[in-house]
């Protein structure tokens, strides 16, 4: 589950910094990440052409976001799908969690989703004796390891070899202890063999949308181990989860997308599975959901709209700009706190939650341009974070709370074992997003952090570290 | 209710209420009319190629294909599969007409189901609808006749592709799509479920190295049949020019 530590981004970085695991993930993966990215672009030469036709296509249907939200939702209704309009997460969770009691559910399984975590639907599905599976193989491991995403596409890449292989040993005590995994794909066959079985016990199939169509009311998955499919043909019920920000008009315009997308994200010219869902099994068929629910999901967004960020609305999350970024490279995603981590989130984050709890964020940044440089949809995310600078320096944040939290930074980075404890038993931000800012009755070191706009670039093993590193001296 | 409080909100933020009449009916037109944007030069290229080029992206991403002259060639291009790959002589087939026509009568070892895929089939033979050279993409619309577990339960998939179903790029399988298919419960020409695979199953999720066959197949092997006698050769040049005389390129999404 996902805790807001939004706040607490300064210690968050300085543990990151120290936690040699993290840092042995970080050096595997960056260059994996930009050197399949760069090919994946080398090989069309019209990319540029298509980040700008992206980015027009977007602000056109953000332009008109009322009227395609409503033709794409009169054809979901036309395939025998229903649309469940929420504005709050509070809402979304009470929707998914009627459906669910309606089906009979007894476990779920579930596709990766971002705006799942956003609203935390696993704990309330919990909390009301219904058990979810998360079933994409980042997204199980950290379940069964009770750990946010790191990554909005590689959400697990924080871990190695050593920390599948323990998990699974504490977590399939069914199996022989003795078992030895030789190579990556003895794990990748043991959690295939796990997970079969849930598919098939599921009663709901949960997953996200990469895009939604007006033109045919369809949803669009985006996977490449076809855990999406499986959850999304198997059970009986099929619910996508959305924002109003993922449709666009046309299939045309979903392809120009699509190109971008994959390349950006992963380097491949195309992911393994993109699948368009629309509507309930037909007469005749073989498989397919008897039932097809969309929750088509605000939850902030649409006091986006006419504001200096709504071009963030544009993004796909493909996460590039994470992935380029030095600040993110250095600490990785679970510093940031909440949902979604790096540019994108420094950006978003603050937007809904409140730019009391994560308005330092866009502090994270050295400004270097390569998030926006490598966007698909061309966000300014550097401007995008400066504006936030500006609006957090107009709150005035007192030089009292400073001191206070910098004496807890202090306090804490000598017991890392304590913060990460604090962290854990803080209340789901998730569950209070809905009731309004300011609701938040405790977060650990809830009052905005800094006014300091100069967060010193984390170059490797550079001042965090030091600061870590004196802290601890002085504990002692 | 939360439909108009959304509705609402968004048009705030665009400082207008409800599109007027004449603006919808432009929005409504753009999707009628859904012009294509660019599309890459890559699959703009003669029909040979074409095929060619769908060979070599669906081989970059670990599929394989075997091209077979006609579909009397599938029974023993199904069995010699199974033995090179050392699995059992059993699979579950799409009740596909094409698939059914096949005489099978000369393979009477290999042991044959035609339904839907159930947990423990190990190989199916599924029939795709089309294939895009651009990135090597099979296209399977469900139907009674081409049910999607066969593409995601068993650990094989063994694909039937047609060599005239190929095209260049997506779009031209989205105006196939529209022309050819009849939804019929919405009248429209989506399919329920419309999957585009390509190549088998992976996960990159432990330590960012590449596994195939995550919770899909793991291999995916296409029969290509060459049903394109003398398939008529576009020059270059002529290809180009129907590439950009295609409608709308590229749309101006501002309208
Ligand atoms: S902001 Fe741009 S680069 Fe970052 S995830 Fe969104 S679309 Fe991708």
């Amino acid at each position: 589950m996902v805790h807001l530590t939004s706040p607490a981004f300064k210690e968050n970085a300085a543990r990151a910094l120290a936690d040699p695991g993290l840092q042995k993930a970080l050096a595997r993966t960056k260059p994996q990440f930009h050197g399949k990215r760069a090919k994946a672009v080398a090989g069309l030469p019209e990319f540029e052409q298509l980040r700008n036709i992206g980015r027009d296509i977007k602000n056109h249907t953000l332009a008109n976001l009322d009227h395609y939200l409503e033709v794409y939702a009169a054809n979901v209704e036309k395939a025998g799908g229903v649309v469940h309009w929420c504005s709050t997460a509070d809402e979304a969770r009470a929707v998914v969690l009627e459906i669910c009691r309606q089906a009979g559910a007894k476990t779920v399984t579930k596709g990766k989703s971002m705006i799942s975590e956003e609203l935390g639907i696993n704990d309330h599905l919990e909390a009301h004796g219904i058990t979810p599976v998360e079933t994409d193989l980042g997204e199980y491991i950290l379940q069964l390891r009770k750990e946010p995403p790191s990554h909005i596409i590689g959400p697990a890449f924080h871990l190695n070899r050593e920390d599948w292989e323990q998990s699974f040993r504490e977590s399939h005590t069914d199996l022989d202890p003795k078992r030895v995994f030789t190579e990556r794909r003895d794990i990748l066959t043991e959690a295939r063999t796990k997970l079969r079985s849930r598919f098939l016990a599921a009663d709901v199939g949960i997953t996200g949308a990469n895009f939604l169509i007006a033109e045919t009311g369809s949803s669009v998955i985006v996977t490449n181990e076809g855990n999406g499919d499986l959850t999304q043909t198997l059970p009986k019920v099929h619910i996508a989860l959305a924002s109003i920000e993922k449709v666009v008009p046309t299939l045309e315009d979903a392809t120009s997308l699509l190109r971008l997308l994959a390349r950006s994200a992963t380097g491949q010219d195309f992911s393994v599975y993109t699948t368009f869902s629309t509507g309930i099994r037909r007469q005749g068929d073989l498989d397919g959901p008897e039932q097809y629910h969309v929750v088509l999901i605000d939850n902030g967004r649409s006091n986006m709209i006419g504001t200096d960020f709504q071009e963030m609305l544009r993004c796909i999350r493909c996460a590039a700009c994470m992935n380029h970024c030095p600040v993110y490279g250095a600490t990785g995603g679970h510093a940031y706190g909440w949902v979604y981590p790096g540019p994108m989130g420094s950006v978003l984050t603050p937007t809904l939650v409140g730019v009391d709890k994560a308005g330092h964020l866009p502090n994270a940044s050295t400004f270097c341009g390569r998030c926006e440089s490598v966007c698909p949809v061309k966000i300014p995310l550097p401007k995008l974070m400066r504006h936030w600078r500006e609006r957090e320096f107009e709150r005035h944040l007192t030089p009292g709370t400073i001191r206070t939290n910098l004496r807890l930074w202090a306090w804490f980075a000598k017991r890392p074992a304590a913060y990460r404890a604090v962290t854990r038993m803080g209340i789901g931000a998730l569950g209070l997003l809905g009731r309004g800012k300011g609701a938040f009755k405790w977060l650990p070191f809830a009052e905005g952090w800094t006014r300091g706009r100069d967060l010193p670039a984390p170059e490797p093993g550079g001042t965090f570290m030091a600061r870590y590193a004196k802290a601890r001296r002085q504990g002692r | 209710m939360s439909k108009d409080a959304i509705l609402g909100a968004i048009r705030r933020g665009l400082k207008r209420g409800p599109l007027p009449a004449d603006q919808a009916a432009m929005l409504n037109g753009r999707i009628a009319s859904h012009p294509r944007h660019l599309i890459p030069a890559r699959s703009r290229i003669p029909r040979a190629e074409q095929i060619a080029l769908f060979i070599k992206n669906v081989e970059k991403e670990f599929g394989t294909v075997q091209r077979i002259p006609d579909l009397a060639g599938v029974p023993e291009a199904v069995t010699d599969y199974l033995a090179a790959q050392n699995l059992p002589a059993r699979i579950v087939m799409a009740p596909h007409p094409e698939l059914e026509s096949i005489d099978w009568t000369a393979r009477p070892l290999l042991a044959r189901e035609t339904r839907r895929a159930q947990e423990g089939d190990l190989v199916s033979l599924q029939h795709a609808w089309a294939g895009v050279a651009e990135t090597g993409t099979l296209f399977f619309p469900s139907d009674p006749v081409r049910p999607a577990t066969l593409n995601l339960l068993p650990e094989t998939e063994i694909v039937l592709l047609r060599a005239s179903a190929i095209v260049g790029a997506y779009e031209e399988a989205w105006d196939r799509l529209r022309a050819e298919r009849k939804d019929p419960m919405t009248g429209g020409w989506m399919p329920r479920n419309l999957m585009l695979v390509t190549g088998p199953s992976r996960s990159a999720d432990i330590e960012q190295t590449l596994e195939l066959g995550a919770h899909g197949p793991r291999r995916l092997h296409i029969l290509l049949v060459e049903d394109e006698a003398a398939p008529r050769e576009m020059s270059r040049a002529e290809a180009r020019a129907q590439a950009t005389a295609q409608p709308g390129t590229p749309a101006a999404p501002g309208d």
